[in-house]
Parts: C-alpha cells; sequence; structure tokens
C-alpha cells in the first residue's frame, strides 16, 4: 500500500474495532438473523485488513467466497431451520459460560505475552511489496503448489456430493419406489421419499 | 502498523470464535464461531506473509486453500445440521445426545 502510516495505522483502528465488535456481536446476539448478517460484517472488515496487507487478491476471494457463498449459504440454512423455539433453561449455566470466558480471556492473555514479548526478526524499513501479487500467486499454483492446487478441487467436489447425500430426504424401499414409478418422470430423479409420506413425521413442525 | 498489531487482533478473534463455539445452543451459531476461527488463522498467516515474507507470499497461498477449505466444511456442516434437524426437530446443542450416552 502506498498510503503513509498515519493512514495505515488510523485505518487498521476502525477496521480493528469492526471486526472485533461484530464478532462480539455475532457471539453474543440472541437473534441469530442478526447474528448472520453481522458476519457478514466481519468478514468484510477482514478483506479490508488484507487490502491494508498488500493483498488484493485475496480481500477480493475474501469477499466472494465468504460474503457471497458462505454468508448466504449460513443465511439460507437459518431460514430452513428457523423454528422459533425457546431453548430449555439449563440450572448454572452462567458457571459455564463465566468459565468458558474466563478460560478464554487467559488464553488471550497467553496469545498477548506470547506476541509482544517474541523479538521478531523484522528489518526496520517498510517490507518492500512485489509489484503484482496476481501473477505470483499464478506461478506458485502451478509450479510448486500443483498438487494441493488439484487436491482442491477435488475435495470440493466431494463436499458438494456429501452436501448433497447428506442433505437430502431418506430413501425408501424398493417397493414403494415401484408403486411410485408413475409419478417419478425422469431417470435422473433420485429415489427419494414423497413430500407427504416424508411430512406425516414432521407435521407438529409445519402447525406452528 | 506493525505485525504485533496483526497477531493480537487474530488472538482476539480466535478467543471470540472459542467462546461462541463452547456456549452457544444454536447449531447454526457454532458454525459461524468456527467461520470466525477460520478467519483468525487467515489473518495471522496474511501478517507472516506480509511482514515476513513479502517476496515470495507463500501465506497468501495457505490462506486461499484455507477459504477453499472453509468453503466445503461450510458446505457439509449446514448439510448435517439440515439432516439433524430433520431428524430431531431442533437445533439445540444440547439435545443432540445421540452419540452421548
Amino acid at each position: 500500500m502506498t498510503l503513509a502510516e498515519g493512514v495505515q495505522i488510523v485505518s487498521f483502528g476502525i477496521l480493528a474495532v469492526m471486526v472485533i465488535g461484530s464478532a462480539l456481536g455475532v457471539v453474543l446476539l440472541s437473534n441469530i438473523v442478526y447474528s448472520a448478517f453481522l458476519l457478514g460484517g466481519v468478514f468484510i472488515s477482514i478483506a479490508g485488513l488484507y487490502v491494508l496487507l498488500n493483498a488484493e487478491f485475496v480481500a477480493a476471494a475474501q469477499v466472494l467466497i465468504y460474503v457471497g457463498a458462505i454468508n448466504v449459504l449460513i443465511l439460507f440454512a437459518i431460514m430452513l431451520v428457523n423454528k422459533r423455539e425457546d431453548f430449555s433453561r439449563i440450572p448454572r449455566r452462567w458457571i459455564r459460560q463465566g468459565a468458558t470466558a474466563v478460560v478464554c480471556f487467559g488464553l488471550f492473555a497467553l496469545l498477548g505475552t506470547m506476541i509482544l514479548i517474541t523479538p521478531w526478526s523484522l528489518d526496520p524499513t517498510s517490507p518492500a511489496v512485489i509489484e503484482n501479487a496476481i501473477v505470483e500467486i499464478g506461478k506458485h499454483f502451478f509450479s510448486d503448489f500443483l498438487l494441493p492446487f488439484e487436491l482442491a478441487s477435488v475435495l470440493l467436489l466431494m463436499a458438494m456430493v456429501g452436501a448433497i447425500i447428506l442433505a437430502r430426504r431418506d430413501i425408501i424401499p424398493e417397493a414403494a419406489i415401484a408403486r411410485d414409478r408413475e409419478t417419478v418422470s425422469t431417470s435422473l430423479t433420485l429415489p427419494e421419499r414423497p413430500r407427504e409420506i416424508a411430512s406425516i413425521g414432521s407435521s407438529s413442525a409445519k402447525e406452528q | 502498523m506493525q505485525l504485533q498489531y496483526c497477531l493480537i487482533l487474530a488472538a482476539a478473534l480466535f478467543c471470540i470464535g472459542i467462546y461462541g463455539l463452547i456456549t452457544s445452543r444454536n447449531a447454526v451459531r457454532v458454525l459461524m464461531s468456527i467461520e470466525l476461527m477460520l478467519n483468525a488463522v487467515n489473518l495471522n498467516l496474511m501478517g507472516f506473509s506480509n511482514f515476513l515474507d513479502p517476496s515470495a507470499i507463500k501465506g497468501q497461498i495457505f490462506t486461499i486453500f484455507v477459504i477453499t477449505v472453509a468453503a466445503a466444511e461450510a458446505a457439509v456442516g449446514l448439510a448435517i445440521i439440515l439432516a439433524i434437524y430433520r431428524n430431531r426437530e431442533t437445533v439445540d446443542m444440547e439435545q443432540f445426545n445421540l452419540l452421548k450416552w
């Protein structure tokens, strides 16, 4: 970045406050829809931090993948499972939350101390930023990171197949499929429980 | 703008993610906390890439791989939550005790 030092500090401060505030909102708010939108705020603020750290391509990928795909996916999941339920009270739950808060704060203190006392071997001059980061990333992807790059595509394919298999409705036995064969039109239709059968078990959810 | 600020911010984000992961009772919020923790790790990687390895930016490569794995994890995790919700009619983490006893 060709910004002055003070501008970088101020931008970093604003983005850090946005990240921490939105993350606390994600964790602490009781309405989960607000949490999902605040999560989008966290992702966009982190993309801004990436721009400050001289990584424009990763910032664009962050906005596209996290905000555009993962956050929308989470919102769809919230809409699909949005049965408004009041969780049953658990006695002495505040002890659990307090203990977790103490442990998390202790971990943060430990990490902060470690970060501050470690002598990072930085050269005092400003880091020499390479001119075109995208070209460098492409060179890495097709030379020394070629195998992980291909494995990532296989992993995405496996995740897609797994998500479809998991989120599909239950498979019914062959006899019921043969009985309902006239309703199944194309050969590409997956054998799954028809809607009226599937909705018998979940009729209580439909009523409210 | 120093390396330490970046690392401390990432540590704070990671600890918030751990707190949400343990204490939240909605299963979707648990997934959101996992995403927060992955973002904290990404921020660490980007900080090291910018300040310690500015010529061969391998931290950015690792960040892109982490983003890829996070996308796959979110898809599979939300599918699992949908399957559990279809069976148990709830998203309360305290009632997911199929493998508990």
